[in-house]
């Protein structure tokens, strides 16, 4: 029971780390990315090539992660930041789909959907029977850390300015401000972050397959991120473990039920899943913890 | 090298006419509902297997058994927005597009609950290929798209004869001008609704047919249906059928020089093309 809480608890806080990478692009600048998983498993693969191809530090892992998933998320976004919303949503899924294609097919490279294996665990050898929770410990800290520089992120002029070209675009460059260059840096912050939760999931889990990288697993994200709170970095954490025990309580509830295969109790969760998205958007759109806004000073007229 | 580049041409002039489907679908609730529904994809699995249950349970050849594939998707179309997306109009385009990702997921969830996830095929009898001259083709094939054809031209006719059909072009083209004419938003929108999931279901059993089911298939035909949509000019219709063509053409040639499995990486090209050089499509003229 404690290793499954432990690995339940470390899920909770990669998809955390997750969500935070999607809440500085879609919560702080207004630009949605379906694609979140695509970035995320960008992430994964690049430290996993690097370490078990290329027998470099984990470290060092982690850090190509982080770049990488930030250049490609620039350049992703810079030919396309002009666009509308609906568009943009619309490119970031393909853009998604587009990297698990090519992880199930460039076999020379990802070895295709058989995945990559034998990914380094960080201190696995010494720590033994006490990897799990030192990792738990490690991805706690990381996501702390995350926390900590978003907040600042936010609450920086950058993250002023973030938040006025994701209210009105036109009014913000009528500012002076340089709206591509603003929202390629944020949706490249963003990316970095996704990197480094895919890192942490590769280097935990050892092995990573292209059919983790589904679509499904962004409608998590989304979930957790409007259940939390869009623009919010703690509604994000929070809205990540609320998703990550929601999950596992269906698997309980439904794993009751004795007269539906193991299929139909995946579609009922999945449709749990999707109900979950709906009610919230419907009923509490501004999620748990509702985003703070900076207070005007003085009084409105 | 020529005659096999031919070949794969009228195979994506074919499918294209059979993605124009759905794409068209996708287009007109753009244009009347001012956003991107993604639950399309899991209506064209509704269609797909409203279709299944009457060709392989109750034994209807398949130019029947598709009017089930229609009316099955256009009514779980009208319902799922009645109980769900109705409720956000008003909202922002992206929250309703995010709002129909979540509809999209439980409708394809509820097939699965139902019909597992396995491949199933349709009752259809196997028929050798025609071979016209140098050139191959699949009675089946010719079959999808001459209903393809009927569906977009019964659509056309409807839209440009119709008084419904033009009050929706008016509402499509501007909208407070048509709601000052009397027209009712909500009567369009539902109208809209039901004939583009309708036609998406159309394009899910059309696309079934030529391979096979499960409650993905609308899914993986989604972004060459949403590449159609935006290489056309969201909110065209005439635009889904020229971008159809296009992105069925783009995706037989690029077998040419890519495996099968990156058809669908093509479609994302074309859409990233697309928006960079001419961001309204083809024959698009809003912004």
């Amino acid at each position: 029971m404690t290793s499954y809480l432990t690995a339940m608890a470390t899920f909770g806080a990669i998809y955390a780390i997750l969500a935070l990478g999607l809440n500085v692009m879609w919560g702080m600048a207004g630009m949605v990315n379906l694609g979140i998983v695509g970035f995320y498993g960008f992430g994964a693969y690049i430290s996993a090539l690097l370490t078990v191809n290329g027998h470099t530090p984990i470290a060092l892992g982690f850090l190509a992660a982080m770049v990488g998933t930030a250049i490609m998320s620039a350049l992703v976004t810079l030919g396309l930041t002009r666009l509308r919303d609906d568009y943009l949503a619309i490119v970031t899924l393909g853009f998604a789909e587009a990297v698990r294609i090519i992880a199930e097919n460039e076999i020379w490279l990802t070895k295709g959907t058989d995945g990559i294996s034998g990914i380094p665990q960080p201190l696995k050898s010494t720590l033994g029977p006490d990897f799990n929770l030192a990792y738990l410990v490690f991805c706690l800290v990381v996501l702390a850390i995350v926390l900590f520089v978003l907040e600042r992120v936010r609450t920086s002029p950058f993250g002023r300015v973030l938040r006025a070209i994701r209210e009105d675009p036109q009014v913000a460059a009528f500012a002076g401000k340089d709206v591509l260059k603003f929202k390629v840096k944020a949706f490249a912050i963003g990316g970095a972050v996704a990197g480094l939760a895919g890192a942490l999931y590769a280097h935990y889990s050892s092995y990573i397959v292209p059919e983790i990288y589904v679509p499904l697993l962004t409608i998590y994200i989304f979930l957790a991120l409007t259940a939390g709170g869009i623009g919010n970095n703690w509604g994000a954490v929070i809205g990540a473990f609320v998703v990550v025990f929601f999950l596992e309580s269906t698997r309980f509830l439904i794993g009751v039920i004795p007269w539906f295969s193991a299929e139909q109790l995946a579609a009922l969760r999945e449709f749990l899943i999707g109900l979950g998205l709906l009610v919230v958007l419907l009923f509490r759109p501004r999620g748990l913890l509702a985003e703070q806004r900076p207070r005007l000073v003085g009084r409105a007229p | 090298m020529l005659e096999k580049a031919l070949q794969f041409a009228l195979n994506g002039l074919m499918a294209g006419t059979v993605l124009a489907v759905p794409a068209i679908g996708l287009t007109m609730i753009y244009a009347v509902l001012r956003f991107v529904n993604f639950s399309v994809a899991s209506h064209m699995a509704v269609g797909a297997f409203a279709g299944y249950i009457l060709n392989v349970w109750l034994g209807l050849p398949a130019y029947l058994a598709i009017f089930g594939a229609l009316i099955g998707a256009a009514a779980v179309g009208v319902a799922s927005d009645h109980v769900g997306l109705r409720l956000l109009r008003g909202q922002s385009a992206l929250t309703l597009a995010i709002a129909s990702i979540a509809v999209n997921i439980m409708l394809e969830s509820t097939i699965r609950f139902f019909f597992g996830s396995s491949p199933r095929d349709y009752a259809i009898p196997l028929q050798r290929d025609w071979v016209i001259g140098a050139f191959k083709i699949g009675p089946q094939q010719l079959e999808n798209v001459v209903i393809a054809v009927v569906a977009m031209a019964f659509l056309f006719l409807f839209l440009s004869l119709t008084i419904t059909g033009k009050a929706m072009r008016a509402v499509a083209d501007n909208p407070m001008l048509a709601d000052s004419k009397g027209i009712d938003p909500d009567h369009m929108a539902r109208l809209a609704i039901g004939i583009g999931m309708g036609l998406a279901g159309v394009g899910g059993m059309l696309v079934g047919l030529d391979t096979s089911i499960d409650p993905q298939v609308g899914f993986r035909a989604i972004l060459s249906v949403f590449a159609a949509a935006v290489v056309g000019g969201l909110g065209s219709v005439p635009g889904a059928v020229v971008g159809g063509l296009a992105i069925g053409l783009a995706e037989e040639l690029s077998l040419l020089a890519l495996p099968a499995t990156y058809k669908s990486v093509v479609g994302f090209l074309a859409i990233v093309l697309i928006l960079t050089l001419r961001p309204s499509g083809l024959l698009g003229a809003r912004t």
